[in-house]
């Protein structure tokens, strides 16, 4: 499941941002995905429990904002709204159209835990990770 | 590289301070930065070299490796080819390669569904692109995992097989509308398969918007890979003559 492989990238790159950051952890992260970018959000979601163990997103929520998908006609200039499968101008059928959005594979931003907070919060802190983690496993 | 705080590679928007140690954190990246990284590195190795890569791809068991062979045999005077084969399991595709005289190297590490392009890279220092005309990638049989991996290619040419239904490319429109080639393979059997429509392919090929030429071809009947091969020396030929062509990988691309 290339999946897996992605979040292993992922978790990289917001491993790599809270180095960067001298955080000690991230909470949340978002990720935009269109429907042509070939990954499904839930199979998504799944691989990230697995890959998230161990690393700095150890107690991070996963959250995936779906990117609509639309064209613009190059024969009539219309703009719509489409399917995966289904590209077609939906003003006069041509299938000479261009991608506006919809193939997105993007890493939106990324909440961090910094240091202090681990000092000064260690409670508090805990407490949001299991939430997390109760949330995560429900879903 | 980020002004502000100096993370590597990411360029931030904003730095939002929140509650009391928690820092909101704007990236906007690519998940496959780094691969796409990769990729356009192995790209400037073969068009650095006059080699013409194409990465091909298929369900398993679609004809991608007896395609390759009766290729070499066409045009295994004309030009000189390499293979890279993503079959992890085995050495079979590789050995049935090299039977026909040609260097294939085969790619043995990393997930068994997809090729990536730090794969492709390793494989391509073990050939001597220098020697090298044209150079067939063949990736892992699957029509999902691949198409998200761009590996350096300059054109994706996708098989589809008439034993395996005119619809897939609606069912996985994400690799067909990638692809700048589609193969419509063992068309031998054509004959023999009465609910495969070659009008219906090419239908549910358009409705990716895609406009992509399509070739019946069978590698049990060398006469039928002629706009394959004249394809492939058109390519070759647009390749040696031009300056790489950005518009075109592009195309090639799901993900970009
Ligand atoms: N009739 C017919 N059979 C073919 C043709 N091409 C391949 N085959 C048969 O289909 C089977 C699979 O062919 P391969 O070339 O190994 O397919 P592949 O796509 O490389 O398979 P994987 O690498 O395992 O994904 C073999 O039994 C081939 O003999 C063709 O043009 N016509
Ligand atoms: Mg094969
Ligand atoms: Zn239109
Ligand atoms: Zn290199």
């Amino acid at each position: 499941m290339h999946e897996l492989a992605l979040c292993q990238e992922l978790i990289a790159e917001v491993t790599r941002i809270a180095a960067a950051h001298d955080a000690v952890g991230a909470s949340r992260i978002l990720v935009m995905l269109g429907p042509l970018s070939g990954v499904e959000a839930p199979l998504l979601k799944r691989a990230f429990l697995v890959a998230r163990v161990g690393t700095v997103a150890e107690e991070a929520t996963l959250e995936i904002e779906q990117q609509p998908l639309s064209v613009r006609c190059t024969v009539c200039g219309a703009k719509s709204e489409v399917t995966p499968t289904n590209l077609l101008c939906r003003t006069c059928g041509a299938w000479q159209v261009e991608i506006l959005e919809g193939d997105a594979l993007l890493l939106k931003s990324v909440e961090l835990f910094l240091d202090t907070a681990a000092e000064d919060h260690p409670v508090e802190q805990k407490a949001a990770a299991e939430t997390t983690s109760a949330q995560l496993g429900n879903g | 590289m980020c002004e502000s705080c100096g993370c590597a590679g990411v360029s931030h928007k904003s730095h939002v301070h929140g509650e009391s140690g928690r820092l909101s954190v704007a990236v906007f990246s690519d998940i496959l930065r780094h691969n796409n990284d990769q990729a356009a590195h192995n790209r400037e190795h073969f068009t650095e070299h006059g080699v013409l890569a194409l990465n091909l791809m298929s369900s398993p068991g679609s004809g991608k490796t007896s395609l390759l062979e009766a290729t070499i045999d066409a045009l295994g005077d004309v030009f000189r080819i390499g293979v890279i084969e993503g079959d992890l399991a085995t050495e079979n595709d590789a050995r049935r390669i090299r039977a026909k005289g040609v260097p294939a190297v085969q790619i043995t590490t990393g997930q068994a569904c997809h090729l990536d392009a730090e794969m492709v890279h390793e494989a391509l220092h073990q050939l001597d692109l220098a020697s090298l005309d044209l150079l067939f990638i063949e990736n892992v049989g699957n029509l999902v995992c691949p198409a998200s991996f761009d590996l350096g290619q300059h054109a994706n040419v996708a098989l589809l097989s008439v034993t395996e239904g005119d619809d897939k490319p609606a069912k996985y429109p994400v690799l067909f509308r990638a692809a700048d080639l589609i193969l419509l393979s063992k068309s031998d059997l054509l004959e023999f398969i009465d609910d495969f429509s070659p009008i219906r392919a090419e239908q549910h090929i358009r409705a990716l918007a895609n406009p992509a030429k399509i070739f019946p071809v069978s590698a049990r009947r060398p006469e039928s890979l002629a706009p394959w091969l004249q394809w492939l020396r058109a390519r070759w030929d647009a390749q040696r003559n031009g300056a790489p062509r950005a518009a075109d990988t592009t195309a090639a691309l799901p993900a970009k």
